[in-house]
């Protein structure tokens, strides 16, 4: 057993099934953006604007937002803890990380609800 | 027929800052001998030379070592198996620290054999003769029992290379399986609760190395797979 603090889960199983999961709601989210875009060819932007208006949508993208957020922080720790050895910097990348995904998740509410 | 080129790495921690390659010409007669045999016709020609042996018929576990970059077991391995252009370079296993030449210190990798308790443990009054098993009970350890513990498939993972005092590697989690799917055993919720942190089982990340060069042809992969089926069934 060995413990990890920086870890959320604390938990080689739920980052494993989180990492799974939102790997599913992220394929579903990339598939339905490609054919949608597919079957608008001349897109403007009150199509784009109604799309994102609509509450289903929003919760649809705010899903696929939380997921690549988790999906991110669980990847790019397990690189951290196999690649970055001295402590200082492992944490300084753990840091930055947890930063932007933070940064963008907000920025990403902002933009669905701000609008 | 041309004489096989051997370039074997040497490091004598005594006398060498740095390892080196030293370059050997073999004259193998047309022969398509083991690797092993071709190692001791080598070591006729330089003493000083070392490396592990034992059985040399592939039960004993003591000559892993890298061919040609690919890992595997000397004794077990026809020169036409490994050789290309000719040539044939020796190297020790990787990842682990080096004693001299083609022999590595392989603590770190019993340590995690260790860590996953490879014993029978049951806490059950013991009958008076054994602990019975039916046919189909027994049939589940087939596959898993027959690791002899060469290293082969642990240090060509680099998840364990990266991490060898937190992964147990492929190697130990094969023998965590064996004592997981034994029906004489008790202790699968203490086994199961010591794997589930992020780096015991699940530094795992499926790429098969550990598959590809078992002299056994043993899948820890699919050993791995089965102890998530059951962290996930417990713990959902």
């Amino acid at each position: 057993m060995v413990t990890n603090i920086t870890n959320l889960g604390r938990s080689g199983l739920s980052d494993w099934l989180i990492q799974r999961v939102s790997a599913i709601i992220l394929a579903v989210y990339a598939v339905f953006m490609v054919l949608y875009l597919l079957f608008h060819p001349g897109l403007d932007y009150a199509t784009w604007s109604g799309l994102f208006s609509q509450t289903w949508m929003r919760i649809f993208s705010l899903l696929a937002f939380i997921s690549i957020a988790a999906h991110a922080w669980v990847g790019l720790w397990t690189v951290s803890t196999d690649y970055l050895k001295q402590t200082g910097a492992r944490f300084a990348f753990q840091a930055v990380v947890m930063l932007a995904i933070f940064v963008f998740l907000v920025w990403g509410v902002q933009v669905l609800w701000g609008a | 027929m041309s004489t096989l080129q051997i370039s074997i790495y040497r490091y004598n921690p005594e006398t060498d800052s740095v390892p080196y390659m030293q370059e050997f010409e073999l004259d193998t007669q047309g022969r398509d001998i083991m690797v092993l045999n071709a190692l001791e016709m080598i070591k006729q020609q330089d003493s000083s030379m070392a490396y592990r042996r034992s059985c040399r018929e592939g039960v004993c576990g003591s000559d892993g070592m890298n061919m040609n970059g690919k890992n595997g077991l000397a004794c077990v391995t026809p020169l036409s198996e490994v050789v290309k252009d000719n040539k044939l370079v020796l190297r020790p296993l990787p990842g682990l620290p080096v004693i001299r030449d083609l022999v590595v210190d392989m603590g770190v990798f019993y340590k995690q054999y260790e860590s996953i308790q490879p014993y029978l443990q049951n806490d059950t009054t013991e009958p008076t003769m054994e602990r019975l098993q039916s046919p189909e009970e027994r049939e589940k350890l087939d596959g898993l029992y027959e690791c002899i513990l060469c290293a082969c498939c642990s240090t060509a993972c680099p998840s364990f290379w990266w991490n060898p005092d937190k992964f147990v590697g492929p190697a130990g989690l094969l023998q965590a399986y064996r004592f997981l799917a034994d029906s004489r055993d008790t202790a699968t919720r203490e086994r199961l609760a010591r794997l589930e942190d992020p780096f015991s089982l699940f530094r795992c990340r499926g790429i098969m190395n550990c598959v590809a060069v078992c002299p056994k042809g043993l899948n820890p992969t699919r050993a791995i797979g089965k102890i998530r089926e059951m962290l996930l069934s417990n713990a959902t």
